[in-house]
């Protein structure tokens, strides 16, 4: 009997390995970017009218939602960021991620600014069909801002700290559960330090 | 080489292939290019699949040297797919990302950490020797460490046992006590064979 023990309790761990790694989505890649400064950039906004950079809402916690029309994924995310906005007032930043696909322009005949003007009007009207929970909204037409940020899959959140510190990255929709058991408790925390 | 690789590689450019193809004379230059033709021909039959590689850039140098860096990376949309074989669009832009770089005269190590602080250790597929790695690098050789001595614990206890089961009287199984415990089976069981032919 006592020959068997240990390859017995090998073959516990083994299974014990085997059983945590089946719980982890390997779609996740965790973030080398939490807990480092959000990257900077300047864009235009969704408006056209102005720009906005992080550093504009230094002193304030805020979050970053990238989006896209085309991003079947966004439809379902979008109620709860919309409800979410409505609740709270920490402003979310609308990161409209390159809104023109290549299969939009297969022949590449659209000048940058036909580009633009075109992500403009579907971002305004999908914003206006949907709701608009953001505070306001970024083009990043050319994807550039998301290589910075990491974004690898749309939709993705971050939570900013007062200081400009990516603290928290959401790979994927948001949901109402993640919400009021992740994303809030951190948001709070971050409002009170 | 997985098919997806193979067909990005005949796909992707003349540029990229042409070194090669200079290298292949006469038939087998042919049959290559009979082979690619109708690997082309079998994906513009399939609209789904026939989405075609985005023009490179003219300087066949910096493609090279593209190829072989995205070789190096993986793709974070089909994560089983490398960089320069995936035709993901975060693939497209991510090359594009490294070949401006490349041009700019980046070194290879300065374009992976690029994208090593924006994507993490993830993309790299040899990922760098740090202690968060060392049981990823070098477990694989304890393991084969201790199962070694596993082994050389079991050989020597077994040998202990025939042994003190055999006549002390054979030269040989004594003689074996002094080498090493590799050998000292091998020469017990020769002895012991004839003995039990016998």
């Amino acid at each position: 009997m006592k020959k068997f023990l240990i390859p017995l309790a090998l073959f516990v761990v083994l299974v014990l390995f085997l059983a945590a790694g089946l719980k982890r989505d390997p779609h996740e890649i965790p973030s080398p970017l939490i807990n480092r400064a959000a990257p900077e950039f300047s864009l235009q906004t969704l408006s056209g009218k102005s720009t906005f950079s992080p550093s504009d809402y230094k002193g304030r916690v805020w979050l970053l939602n990238v989006w896209a029309t085309w991003c079947v994924s966004c439809r379902e995310e979008h109620p709860v960021l919309v409800a979410f906005a409505k609740q709270i007032a920490v402003p979310i930043v609308g990161l409209s991620y390159k809104e023109i696909q290549p299969q939009d322009d297969p022949e590449k005949k659209l000048s940058p600014d036909a580009q633009l003007s075109l992500a403009r009007s579907r971002g305004a009207v999908w914003l206006e069909r949907h709701g608009n929970p953001y505070s306001l909204s970024v083009m990043d037409l050319d994807g550039r801002v998301g290589i910075d940020y990491g974004v690898y899959g749309v939709p993705e959140t971050y939570i900013i700290d007062k200081e400009g510190v990516i603290r928290y990255k959401q790979i994927g929709p948001v949901t109402p559960q993640l919400l009021t058991n992740t994303l809030l408790p951190i948001i709070r925390g971050l409002e009170n330090s | 080489m997985n098919f997806c690789g193979l067909i990005s590689k005949n796909s992707r450019s003349p540029v990229a292939v042409l070194p090669t193809r200079d290298r292949l004379a006469g038939l087998t230059g042919f049959v290559y290019f009979l082979i690619s033709g109708l690997i082309a021909v079998s994906f513009a039959s399939n609209p789904v699949l026939a989405k075609e590689a985005e023009p490179m850039a003219s300087d066949a140098q910096v493609e090279a040297r593209l190829v072989h860096i995205a070789e190096e990376l993986r793709c974070l949309v089909c994560q089983n797919e490398s960089l320069s074989s995936s035709r993901a669009d975060l693939a497209e832009d991510l090359r594009a990302q490294v070949r401006e770089q490349i041009v700019k005269g980046r070194t290879d190590q300065e374009i992976k950490d690029y994208l090593v602080e924006r994507y993490g250790d993830f993309v790299l597929y040899r990922p760098a020797v740090k202690p968060m790695t060392w049981a990823l690098w070098f477990g694989p050789f304890v393991c084969l460490l201790i199962g070694l001595g596993v082994l050389l614990f079991v050989i020597n206890k077994r040998n202990k046992k025939i042994q003190s089961l055999q006549p002390a009287t054979h030269a040989t199984v004594v003689g074996a006590e002094s080498n090493t415990n590799l050998t000292a089976p091998s020469q017990l069981s020769e002895t012991a064979h004839p003995e039990h032919k016998e």
